[in-house]
Order: C-alpha cells, then sequence, then structure tokens
C-alpha cells in the first residue's frame, strides 16, 4: 500500500510528456533580464551600476532583511540597465539587464563534474554558505532557504524532508535531475540535514516516478539515514503539508508552520541547489526548466541560466506551436499565466507549458448544483462552494470561521466542478481580503 | 497572437451537468426494463408522458416566464421526469402526470430559482402533490402481470405494505401475514414481482443502477447505505420487541419506495447535504421516519415523506456538519 | 353546531390570554430608547445602502440624534432636502452639500484602447487585477466586468455591451460611493454635479509617462499640461502624468475640453457649441471630445440624456 494523504486529490492525466528527455544544455542568450525579485520577501538591491562588467557568479544584487535573497549575475557581460521591465503579467518590476559576452566565472567556482562527498563546513557556515548563494525554493514557492533553515527559537527540526513529489501534470525537472544527478541530490540532502541538526531525511517521490526511485533507493542504500519513500499518484501530494502527512503520518494544526511537527520540507530542486553552493561554491544562477505541452516538438528539459528569456526556451523546444492559446508558467494547476514570452527564467520557474485553446478555455459558469464534488477533493477538509459564495458577498468574519486561510490553492475544487465555477478564483480574492483584515486585527 | 489568461487552474476534469444527470438515468435503464416487463406498455407511456411534461414546462417557464436561455438539455428536468415517473402506479392517467410534471418544475423547481437551488427534491414534490389531490388513482398499483398488462386496464392489487397497513390494523399478526398465501415471499418481492410504483419494485435493478453510480462517481455510498442501516437497526428493534406487530428488516428494506428512494431520491444533488457527516445525520433521519410513518402513521408508505421532511432540514445540517478538516 | 362555538370560545380565549401575555412582556423588556431617533428614521429614505457610512437608516438616525451637529452626517439618497426636515426635527444646523454623482474616469473602449489578451478567469475586476494588467496594455484602465454595476443598490450602473464600459444613469445614481469603493482601479469618482447634471472630468487614470499610456490608448491622457495652462480658475493640477480637475474649483467654462490633443477630457451634458461645427467641418477627423459628443458621444451618459429627451 502507497502512502498517501488522508482527505482529498484529484487526479488530472499525468501527461509526462519529456520524463524521457535527458537534461539539455541551452546555449547562451544575448541577454538576460534578472529581476530584483524572484523569492518571497522583500526584493534585492543592486550593488552594480548600469556599465559595469560582471563574471557568471558575481553577487550582483544583495538580499534586503532577513526575508530576501541574494541575486548573482548568472552570465558574464555588461550591464545595460537597470530599470523597470514588464513582467510576464504586464506589470512594471525592477530589473538587471545584462548583455552577455563570453562564458568566464568568478573565481572559486568549481564548474568541474567531479562529485565532493566530504562535508567540510559546520552548521552555521553552511546556513551561511545557502544565503550567500541566493538559494531559494525551486519548487516554485521561491522562499528564502536560509530563514527556512533557521526555525523560530522554541521550534526543534526532527525530519529533513524532500519534495521529489513533481505532482503537477507536464512537468519533470525534478524527476530528470533525480535520475541524472542523483548522487549531488543525496549529498545536498546531507548538507541540509547538517544544517538544521537531524538525523533523519525522507524523500518523497511519487510512484509515476519508478526509474527516479530505484535509482535513488541504490544510492541513498549506503546511507541509512536518508529514507526514499515511494508515494500514491494524487494532486497535490507535493504541498508541503501533504507531503508531511504522507511520509511521517504527522498532521501541521491549522494555522501553523511544518516546523511545529518538526518538519522541514525542501524541493529536490533546491537541494541540488545547496550542493551546487556548499561544495562547489557556485550561487544559484542555472536551473532545469521544463518546456513541454502536446504540440510541442521537442518538449524537454533545458538547464538555462536564470534571465533567459523564455521565448529563447521556446525557440529550443521547436518553436511555439501554432495552436497555443496560454502560455504558463509553472504547471497547469498551480502555474501562472504568462502574457510576455519574453520575460525571463526565474529562480522558481519549473517549466513552461503552452497549452491548446481546446484543453485551455473554460466553460461558461452555470449554478451550483450542490454535487459535493469540491467539498470531496478539497486536501484541506474546506467548503470550496461555501467559501466562493462568501467572498462573492465578502462576509469576511464568516470565511475566517470557515478556515479560508487553510486553503493551499490547488485548484482541485475548480478542476472537479461540474458546473464550471471558478471557485479558487473567488476563495483567492477571499482570502487576500481575510488575510488583510487579520492583520489590521493584530495591529 | 492574442493569448488566454485566467487565474489557476488551467485545466479541468471534463466533468459537467449533463455527465451526472444523464449517468443517474443510465443507471436506471436497468429498472426501466424491468418496468416494462412488469407492467407492460403503462410504463412506457407513463414515463415518456412525465419526461416530455418535465422538460416542456421547464422550457415555457424559463423562456417566457423568466426570459432567460432554456437549459432543458442538461439532464435535470429528463432526470424529474424520469424519477417522478417511477414514482407513480404504471395505470396513472395522463392528464395526472402532466399536472404532477407542472407542480415538480414548476413549483418543486423553477419557483425557488431553477437548478441548485431548491429546497425539496422536485420528483417528490410532485408525488406528494399527486398522492394528495388524487388518493384513489396514486395508490391503486397495477400488479405484475408481465409485458401484456394494459396501460389503463390493468388488474389491479395489494402491494406488501398495503397488506402491512391492512394486517396491523385488523391485528391480524404479522406472522401470519408472511405465511399467508397472499404474501409472495422475499426472493419475489426482491426480484420485483409485486405491486407498487413503476420504478420501485425491482429491488435487484436498482441496486445494480447503485453501484454504477458508484462506479462513475456520481454519488457516495454514504446516504443509502445510512438509510438502509438506519432502517435494518431500527426496525429490527421493533420486530425483535414485539414480532406480531412489527415486520422485520428484510420486508422493509424490500418493500415500497425503500430501494428508489435510498439510492435515487434521497441522494439528489441539490437538496441533500454536502459532508459525510451531515450525510450520515440525513441518511438516519430518513430512515426513522420512513419505519415510523410506516408503522405508526395513517399512510402505508412513508419514504416520500420522510425525505422531504429531511431536505427541509438540509441547510441547518450544512450549516453545522463540517467535513473533516486536513487541520 | 356546538362544535363551532366552542371552537371560537377557545381560538377567542387563547387570543386575548396571549395578547395580553405578550402586552405585559412587551412592556416589561422594552428598551428605552429617544423617541426622536424613530421620527428622524422616519424622514430618511430607507433604502439602508449604507452610503452615508453608517449601518442603514437606523443607524444614521441614531448617529443623528446622539451627536451635537449634523456635520459629517449626510444621506447621499435623500439629499440636502431630507437633512433639512431631519435638522428641523432635532433643532440642528444642517450643511448644505452639493449634489454629487459617480464617474466613470476611463473611455478606454474596444477602438481607442485595443485588447491585447482574452481574459478567461472569473467575471470580477478584482479578480481580474489582482492577476494581471488586464486585456489590453493599460494598466489602469476599466476591466469592464462589472463590480462596479453589481455593487450598486440603485441599479444606476449598467455596462455598455459595445464599449465594454460602465454607464452612469444621471436620475438614478444618488452617489453612495459603493462602486467608487468596489472598483480595484479607483476608477469611479463620485464628483460635483453642476447645474443640469453637468459635469467636466479627465476620463482617464493612467499614470504612466505619456507616451507609454498614448500607445496603449488613443484617448488616455498623456500629462501634456495644456489644460493647466488654458484654466482660468486654476483648478486643474498634473501629477504622476495624468491630469485631475478639482470640481470644488472648475466652474465649467469647458475651456480644457478643447484644448485636450487626445480628447480626454470630457464634457456631459452640455449643448454642443457653434465653434464645434465649424470645427467639424474644418477637420473631420478632429479627436477633441465635443466633437465626439454630436456624432459619439465620449460618455455613454448623454445617450441616455438624449433618449430621455426624445431624441
Amino acid at each position: 500500500m502507497l502512502k498517501t494523504f488522508r482527505i482529498g486529490g484529484v487526479h488530472p492525466p499525468e501527461n509526462k510528456l519529456s520524463a524521457n528527455g535527458k537534461i539539455i544544455v541551452l546555449t547562451l542568450p544575448e541577454q538576460v533580464i534578472i529581476p530584483l525579485s524572484q523569492h518571497i520577501g522583500a526584493p534585492a538591491t543592486p550593488i552594480v551600476q548600469k556599465g559595469d562588467t560582471v563574471k557568471a557568479g558575481q553577487l550582483i544584487a544583495q538580499a534586503t532583511g532577513f526575508v530576501s535573497a541574494n541575486i548573482h549575475s548568472s552570465v558574464s557581460g555588461t550591464i545595460v540597465a537597470i530599470d523597470n521591465v514588464t513582467d510576464a503579467a504586464g506589470l512594471s518590476k525592477p530589473a538587471i539587464t545584462i548583455k552577455v559576452e563570453g562564458d568566464e566565472w568568478e573565481n572559486g567556482i568549481d564548474r568541474t563534474e567531479k562529485i565532493e562527498h566530504n562535508i567540510a563546513l559546520s552548521q552555521e557556515e553552511i546556513i551561511k554558505a545557502i544565503a550567500a548563494a541566493g538559494i531559494v525554493g525551486m519548487g516554485g514557492a521561491t522562499f528564502p532557504t536560509q530563514v527556512k533553515l533557521t526555525p523560530p527559537p522554541g521550534n526543534k527540526a526532527e525530519f529533513l524532508i524532500i519534495n521529489g513529489v513533481e505532482c503537477e501534470p507536464y512537468l519533470t525537472s525534478d524527476h530528470r535531475i533525480m535520475l541524472e544527478k542523483a548522487e549531488e541530490i543525496i549529498i545536498g540532502v546531507q548538507i541540509l540535514m547538517k544544517a538544521i541538526g537531524v538525523k533523519k531525511a525522507i524523500i518523497g517521490i511519487e510512484n509515476n516516478k519508478k526509474d527516479a526511485i530505484a535509482h535513488l533507493q541504490q544510492i541513498a542504500d549506503k546511507t541509512p539515514e536518508i529514507e526514499i519513500c515511494p508515494l500514491k499518484v494524487k494532486y497535490p501530494q507535493g504541498g508541503e503539508k501533504q507531503l508531511i502527512q504522507a511520509t511521517t503520518g504527522r498532521t501541521v494544526p491549522s494555522g501553523a508552520l511544518p516546523i511545529a511537527v518538526g518538519a522541514v520540507v525542501q524541493n529536490a530542486g533546491t537541494a541540488l541547489a545547496v550542493y551546487e553552493a556548499v561544495m562547489k561554491h557556485k550561487p544559484l544562477i542555472e536551473r532545469v526548466v521544463t518546456v513541454t505541452g502536446k504540440s510541442v516538438k521537442n518538449p524537454g528539459n533545458y538547464l538555462c541560466r536564470i534571465g533567459t528569456p523564455v521565448s529563447k526556451l521556446l525557440e529550443a523546444a521547436g518553436g511555439i506551436p501554432e495552436d497555443t492559446a496560454k502560455v504558463i508558467g509553472g504547471g497547469p494547476m498551480m502555474g501562472r499565466t504568462m502574457l510576455n514570452i519574453d520575460s525571463p527564467v526565474m529562480k522558481g520557474t519549473s517549466g513552461i507549458l503552452l497549452i491548446s485553446d481546446k484543453e485551455a478555455r473554460r466553460s461558461p459558469v452555470r449554478n451550483c448544483i450542490r454535487c459535493s464534488k469540491c467539498v470531496s477533493v478539497c486536501p484541506m477538509g474546506l467548503e470550496p462552494y461555501l467559501l466562493a459564495k462568501l467572498a462573492t458577498f465578502n462576509l469576511l468574519e464568516r470565511l475566517e470561521e470557515e478556515k479560508v486561510m487553510d486553503c493551499i490553492e490547488c485548484g482541485s475544487c475548480s478542476f472537479t466542478c461540474p458546473s464550471a465555477r471558478p471557485l479558487l478564483d473567488y476563495i483567492r480574492l477571499g482570502k487576500t481580503r481575510t488575510g488583510a483584515m487579520l492583520r489590521n486585527r493584530k495591529k | 497572437m492574442k493569448l488566454l489568461v485566467s487565474p489557476s487552474p488551467h485545466l479541468h476534469s471534463g466533468d459537467s451537468i449533463e455527465k451526472n444527470m444523464y449517468g443517474v438515468i443510465i443507471a436506471l435503464i436497468p429498472a426501466f426494463i424491468c418496468s416494462i416487463l412488469f407492467f407492460g406498455t403503462g410504463a412506457i407511456i407513463v414515463t415518456l408522458t412525465s419526461v416530455l411534461a418535465c422538460l416542456f414546462f421547464e422550457y415555457i417557464i424559463q423562456k417566457y416566464l423568466l426570459r432567460q436561455q432554456p437549459t432543458i438539455f442538461d439532464g435535470s428536468a429528463f432526470l424529474t421526469g424520469v424519477l417522478l415517473a417511477f414514482n407513480v402506479p404504471s395505470n396513472l392517467p395522463v392528464w395526472i402526470i402532466i399536472i404532477g410534471a407542472l407542480v415538480a418544475i414548476g413549483i418543486g423547481k423553477m419557483s425557488f430559482g431553477g437548478l441548485g437551488c431548491n429546497i425539496f427534491n422536485p420528483a417528490l414534490v410532485g408525488r406528494v402533490f399527486l398522492l394528495i389531490s388524487f388518493p384513489v388513482q396514486m395508490t391503486t398499483w397495477p400488479l405484475a402481470q408481465g409485458f401484456a398488462g394494459s396501460y389503463t386496464d390493468a388488474q389491479t392489487g395489494a402491494t406488501p405494505l398495503t397488506l402491512l397497513k391492512e394486517a396491523v390494523k385488523t391485528g391480524q399478526s404479522v406472522n401470519d401475514l408472511l405465511v399467508a398465501d397472499t404474501f409472495i415471499g422475499y426472493k419475489e418481492m426482491f426480484l420485483g414481482h409485486m405491486g407498487g410504483s413503476l420504478g420501485e419494485v425491482a429491488a435487484w435493478a436498482l441496486l445494480i443502477g447503485f453501484a454504477y453510480m458508484l462506479i462513475r462517481k456520481i454519488i457516495t455510498w454514504h446516504i443509502p447505505v445510512t438509510i438502509f442501516a438506519t432502517v435494518i437497526v431500527f426496525s429490527g428493534i421493533l420486530h425483535l420487541c414485539n414480532p406480531d406487530q412489527f415486520a422485520g428488516p428484510l420486508f422493509h428494506l424490500l418493500s415500497g419506495g425503500m430501494m428508489l428512494g435510498a439510492i435515487f431520491m434521497a441522494t439528489d444533488y441539490v437538496t441533500s447535504p454536502m459532508s459525510h457527516k451531515g450525510m450520515f445525520i440525513f441518511g438516519a433521519g430518513i430512515g426513522i421516519l420512513t419505519v415510523v410513518i410506516r408503522v405508526f402513521g395513517a399512510y402505508p408508505e412513508g419514504m416520500s415523506f420522510a425525505i422531504l421532511i429531511m431536505n427541509a432540514f438540509t441547510p441547518l445540517i450544512n450549516r453545522y456538519c463540517k467535513p473533516t478538516r486536513f487541520a | 353546531m356546538s362544535t363551532i362555538v366552542i371552537t371560537i370560545i377557545s381560538l377567542c380565549a387563547i387570543g386575548i390570554v396571549s395578547a395580553v401575555i405578550l402586552y405585559f412582556v412587551a412592556q416589561k423588556f422594552k428598551v428605552e430608547e429617544d423617541p426622536r431617533i424613530d421620527i428622524v428614521e422616519g424622514l430618511l429614505p430607507g433604502a439602508n445602502c449604507g452610503g452615508c457610512g453608517y449601518p442603514g437608516c437606523r443607524g444614521l438616525a441614531e448617529a443623528a440624534v446622539k451627536s451635537d451637529t449634523l456635520d459629517g452626517i449626510m444621506c447621499p439618497v435623500g439629499g440636502t432636502e431630507t437633512m433639512s426636515k431631519v435638522a428641523t426635527v432635532l433643532g440642528r444646523e444642517v450643511k448644505t452639500e452639493a449634489p454629487k454623482i459617480a464617474v466613470v474616469r476611463c473611455n478606454g473602449n474596444c477602438e481607442n484602447r485595443p485588447r491585447s489578451s482574452e481574459y478567461d478567469g472569473a467575471r470580477s475586476c478584482a479578480i481580474e487585477h489582482a492577476l494581471y494588467i488586464g486585456d489590453t496594455d493599460c494598466g489602469f484602465g476599466c476591466l469592464g466586468c462589472g463590480d462596479c454595476v453589481a455593487a450598486c443598490p440603485f441599479d444606476a450602473i449598467h455596462m455598455n455591451p459595445a464599449t465594454l464600459l460602465p454607464i452612469v444613469s444621471d436620475e438614478k445614481c444618488v452617489a453612495c460611493g459603493a462602486c467608487v469603493k468596489a472598483c480595484p482601479r479607483n476608477i469611479m469618482e463620485l464628483r460635483n454635479k453642476g447645474p443640469k447634471d453637468r459635469r467636466v472630468f479627465v476620463s482617464c487614470v493612467n499614470k504612466d509617462k505619456g507616451g507609454i499610456a498614448r500607445k496603449a490608448c488613443k484617448v488616455a491622457c498623456i500629462g501634456c499640461g495644456k489644460c493647466v495652462k488654458e484654466c482660468p480658475f486654476n483648478a486643474i493640477t498634473i501629477e504622476n502624468n495624468l491630469a485631475y480637475i478639482d470640481f470644488t474649483k472648475c466652474k465649467l467654462c469647458r475651456k480644457c475640453v478643447g484644448v485636450c490633443p487626445t480628447g480626454a477630457i470630457h464634457e456631459v451634458n452640455f449643448p454642443p457649441r457653434k465653434m464645434e461645427t465649424d470645427a467639424i467641418k474644418a477637420n473631420p477627423a478632429a479627436k477633441s471630445a465635443t466633437t465626439i459628443s454630436l456624432s459619439q458621444p465620449a460618455n455613454d451618459t448623454q445617450i441616455i440624456a438624449k433618449e430621455k429627451n426624445g431624441d
């Protein structure tokens, strides 16, 4: 019996079209656009100026405050602008644009393929190195890793849980790095274990990646403190709380953080980035991005520099298919629609998905038939039909009572609704307004 | 190229109102076939009239009264028509069926606001209205005579439930009733060779429909199983206390509208609770009320009333019975 | 016969006993309230729209009776007339406030502001605004999903299906402010209604630099400042590349309307000027709002006004 989370969940078609695509290193673009905010928290502050020459791996913006992240240049070249750029949503956000010249890297970065096993740094040094490298959650949440590894006083970490679940349909970047960079990931896991001082780590992987499970099991054979845990294929298994419940049986209380049950969760890609930062002195400047879609000519997994325009990735994948109606950054369940395909790949961009009108266009909205399917699929045990109605009428106190803040925005409710009601759209609105009300109350 | 933009999710399961409504109708096909085999042409005429009348009234009301786009093809009026037909005797005159359809759709569904807004099960609203307005025609059930059975001149007779009510009124022991010649036996009750409304007799066919709906995930097991369990326990206790006065659980499960009501009427999406906890309370209430009305009430059958009464409690149940939260 | 008599007598007895009990209970649990609150509540329109900022008409009545002055207490639906009556009953002074109306400060219809994407999410401006720039290149303009229409308790706003912009009805709008609160982009504004419901306003809230704004929408305010120079009453200011007419200073002379190069300034409910007819003959393609008012009203309240007058 495969482990899984207890309530709710749906089975969108997996469509892992690029699961067998070995990671391809993308050629360098002509210019990169590096946004100053690729993470949760305050945007980074630039420490370079227009006209400066930079090398790959050089620090170009510093973390502003505790919950923030450093940003490094992913290429060598000249800084052509530090100004507002149109982002994927069409909004103006500050970014550093660099014209690519050659491919020179900062001194000290080890670019060899040799796998380093000996973790010489101490716990504090590891966390400092991770912070210096600007590492953030690579599963898409982009939470600054050094903050997660520093639990608030009074909380003790017991397990490290690695999220190799990749429950979103279409995405395969984590799958490929678990196959091709397994040893590095295991060492990254060991580094993270040392960073938070735990003796046990569990790597959760959905059972549709049997080759990755077998491969990691073989490598982790020598490290009994790391357990590989195959999980039932069910969306959203990759949700933090669902993953913790499935792998450890513990339930994170409402409104609490995973550390409340002694768990720290990190994405598999983050573990790889941690290995590279600590053992190879390489900051977070490139990542594997899946480019996929039913009409895409060459769906695959591309290792590209942060700041590469998405259009370059699409070119490598065979161009934009004729029937593309939506370009999505991330997976189809929680990804964000992209308006501007020249916007850059960021630290949290796990994939670019192109879908046709037929697959993407929503059906007309009809009356709620009270079938309660949304209630059955909600992984947090909420009542989406009720939350959406309360949000429409702006009944914020009722929303708070009905625990709207527990919603993880996975989209299972909207996915399931037979009347095609945009449940999550309204629930998100309710969450934003209720969150604001709660923050005002605290003041 | 003009791109499409929306908040997530960007995929849909493909489920629709039609898939669910027509799915229930498909689940009713075995019972429909049985009704034709047992009651003959009457079954076809009643069902066809009911369905067409329901579709017609919904179209008229939506287009001319409410000035909305008619939605008669979404399957909900069709289903109401089928269920209304299955709840009435197969020799019911056409004009009565049409009145029933008008009440079911017009009052039971449209007056509340249309699909998704009604409090009471529309087919049951129609049926109860007909029962109260035309008690004779609604309680004269044809016997299961086979396909040759005529529509208007069907030979009518007592159903097991009417026999039971008579027996209790006249002081006859229930045991005597069960061994008498007039009782057809449990096997025949299960197969459906008895008098009754056109869709409620064949327990086995209805159970096949139940299995179909479970497999297609149209309904969950909670409401029907709770109703059956409650009926078994409650009537079982009564039977153990006084076997002469009270019939046993098997009798209650197989007689009257128990199967049809528990599987198809009580599980109506719009009028049943949204959480599993709520469904247990709902099912238990229906089970107890049905047995109480059957045993202590004036009517031989209590299922319709029990379901309508519990429908009234559904909003209250929804307010206080919340699903199991993750945390 | 006797059954009926007994029934009537017993029901009457029950009725009388219940009435007596209810009377005494009502007396015992009566909440002492200033009787003036009821009187004032009776004078109010009874719409319970919340436009005054109080919870319903009774809320306003309570506040009016309990406070010393009527400053800050104003019923927008009843207006000065109602407030004067309230002031008389309570023996207080009332401040006269100019009647206001909700104004839609955007003219980005499909012709002026081309659509660059298609929004397929829930039909709510708040949701679309939180998601992205909108289905045009102007991140400040009206999204057309109708949050203002839904918010209006007086049925005074409707969406024009041709332009995808909201139209405010001169007669029905009571300036309660619900639409202003509902619009996530602050496009709706309560402005003074001049005589004959006239008003002049900048129909744009785009704060981008002129070039960017104009590229997204033909009739955007580009912040050029011509109107500021033209205005004899110093009523116009430019901030963040956007002109704004202060309605307390504006005397409705319409000089600014004539000089605006993009036609961003609108005049509503004014008769067309003879000057403009000549101007049209000279340059039929002129983009001035007044030109548009003759052939194609800039703000569709003029259509409603025209229809009302039997045009």
